[in-house]
């Protein structure tokens, strides 16, 4: 069993941390094999990043999968680069707070979160990628929440100031992510 | 022992350091900056020392020296920054001076791409510098694996006296994998390691002529230098029983994918697909490229294999060569290939594969 998640959005949407609280908690939490490999070339301040991780029982042949099993899409420019590579059936995590949400294709099941309105709400632009993460986990249970939690926790460890909000974001992206499945 | 998430930069550097590296001098590149950021904090920790030289040539030279003075030291770069530092790597190979250095190779030639590749086969096994030496060149294709042979790079550097290169690439460097770190060397393994080097290495000494230590890149006499190249090319014959490589599924294989490094990865998960589908495909991966594994091609049923297919990020194919000279025409040699900076896609292996099955 092998799973393919490609993270994508502007650059300075926490995309790239986004993966690698997801794929870190794998680490720390299985014993499976998992990759983070972040994808930006010499691009320009706004401009698209993106991030693959890949969670598997056997080794992992490419960090990056030539069909992505699950896509979480940040902005708009993602959406048009990356919806082609989401498998037949696949899931799409889809920001819909600037993102339509009308997509061309009905073959996969879209998983609809307005987070950066969510973060807005919340007080902190900057949590829209733990929602989005919370979001993800609440719909996949790829991996049990507390543990992601608890790495976020870790890599927070020096701001102990953030760790309520972040929880918060965390906890209101599992809930919608839930709500959806 | 629990393992850690690292990115292959890092785990690379923190290796080094177990390894009991205490010296790093380096320039910066993408995609190997976090080598010298991490030394740049983690050695000062452990009474190291690391330099940001003014260029590739300056830090490669200060590895000479400091390795020359007993230091264990290292540098690193990727490709274009590689090349540069040609000069000293080819300097120390004369002087029999141990060093490691590690290439997290990008697209090319010239300044190329940023992205990976596996476009520097050649440049690294066969002339990494002038004058026609050789050194352990070792492949990686995980970050683990990455670890591992950078903390062995040190001892067979300093057991032989001679440069060892890491042949990495961009995806191994940029990539975060789960790992396994290796032993801390104590500061006392690491002042025995220099105290062992005393009888050559320019450690310190009395002030008498007959007990200095010299550090000779070259020699005025044609007939020492002669003496120097025989001694080397008998080094380098010594290492042939070093080879290594992974085979995987070879033993019933129809089809042979051969890769080295990141592309060896993608061609084993190539490899259990095509089973899964009912086609014998098997994996010869070397993990030493210099020494190169000529056994384990030696080791195939040519009566069953009908093909091997090179998998390789270079275009054009370079790695191939050395496939070619092992397989001495034992069966047909296909490439399944991309470069500039393009990662392998497992799906272009698997069709490469399967055309040659059913053609």
């Amino acid at each position: 069993m092998e799973t393919n998640l490609c993270v994508a959005g502007f650059g300075g949407q926490g995309v790239m941390s986004l993966g690698k609280f997801l794929a870190d908690a794998t680490c720390n939490s299985t014993d499976k094999n998992v990759t983070f490999f972040p994808s930006y070339g010499a691009e320009q301040r706004g401009g698209t990043a993106n991030c693959y991780v890949v969670i598997s029982d056997d080794d992992i042949g490419a960090p990056l999968g030539d069909v992505m099993d699950d896509l979480i899409v940040m902005n708009g420019p993602s959406l048009a680069k990356f919806l082609p590579t989401l498998k037949k059936g696949g899931r799409l995590f889809l920001n819909t707070s600037i993102v339509p949400d009308k997509i061309d294709r009905d073959d996969v099941t879209v998983v609809k979160a307005p987070v950066t309105e969510m973060a807005y709400e919340l007080g902190n632009a900057k949590v829209l990628n733990v929602i989005m993460l919370g979001v993800y986990i609440g719909f996949t249970e790829v991996i049990d929440p507390a543990i992601v939690w608890e790495t976020i926790e870790h890599k927070l460890a020096s701001k102990p100031k953030l760790l309520p909000l972040n929880k918060q974001a965390f906890d209101k992206g599992l809930e919608l992510g839930r709500s959806q499945r | 022992m629990s393992r850690v998430f690292m990115k292959g930069t890092e785990a690379v550097a923190e290796a080094a350091v177990r390894a009991g590296c205490r010296f790093f001098a380096g320039y910066p590149i993408t995609p190997q900056n976090e080598v010298p950021e991490y030394l740049s904090r983690r050695l000062p920790e452990v009474g190291g020392v690391f330099v940001q030289g003014e260029s590739e040539v300056a830090s490669v030279n200060m590895v000479y020296g400091a390795a020359a003075a007993g230091t264990r030291s290292m540098t690193s770069s990727s490709s274009p920054g590689i090349a540069l530092k040609s000069e000293g790597v080819s300097y120390c190979a004369s002087a029999r001076i141990p060093m490691v250095y590690c290439n997290f190779a990008r697209g090319g030639p010239g300044v190329g791409s940023i992205q990976p590749a596996q476009q520097d086969y050649l440049q690294a096994t066969k002339a990494s510098g002038n004058g026609g030496f050789r050194m352990p060149v070792l492949a990686p294709a995980t970050v683990q694996e990455a670890v591992d042979m950078t903390y062995r790079a040190f001892d067979w550097a300093d057991r032989d006296r001679t440069p060892v290169l890491i042949l990495a690439d961009g995806v191994i460097g940029t990539m975060m994998e789960p790992v396994v770190l290796p032993e801390m060397k104590s500061d006392e393994e690491v002042a025995a390691i220099k105290e062992s080097k005393k009888k050559w290495a320019c450690i310190g000494h009395p002030l008498d002529y007959a007990h200095r230590s010299w550090i000779e890149p070259g020699q005025w006499s044609t007939q020492k230098m002669q003496k120097c190249n025989e001694d080397a090319a008998a080094l380098y014959r010594s290492w042939e029983k070093e080879a290594e490589a992974e085979e995987y599924q070879t033993e019933d294989a129809e089809i042979i994918l051969t890769a080295y490094g990141i592309s060896g990865r993608i061609a084993k998960s190539a490899v259990n697909l095509l089973r899964a589908e009912g086609i014998k495909a098997g994996l010869i991966r070397p993990k030493t490229v210099y020494p190169f594994p000529n056994y384990a091609y030696d080791k195939l049923d040519y009566g069953k294999v009908k093909a091997i297919l090179d998998v390789e990020m270079s275009i054009p194919a370079l790695f191939v060569e050395d496939v070619d000279m092992a397989v001495k025409g034992r069966c047909p040699i296909e490439t399944c290939l991309c470069s500039g900076g393009n990662i392998m896609s497992r799906d272009a292996v698997i069709a490469a594969a399967k055309k040659i099955m059913e053609g």
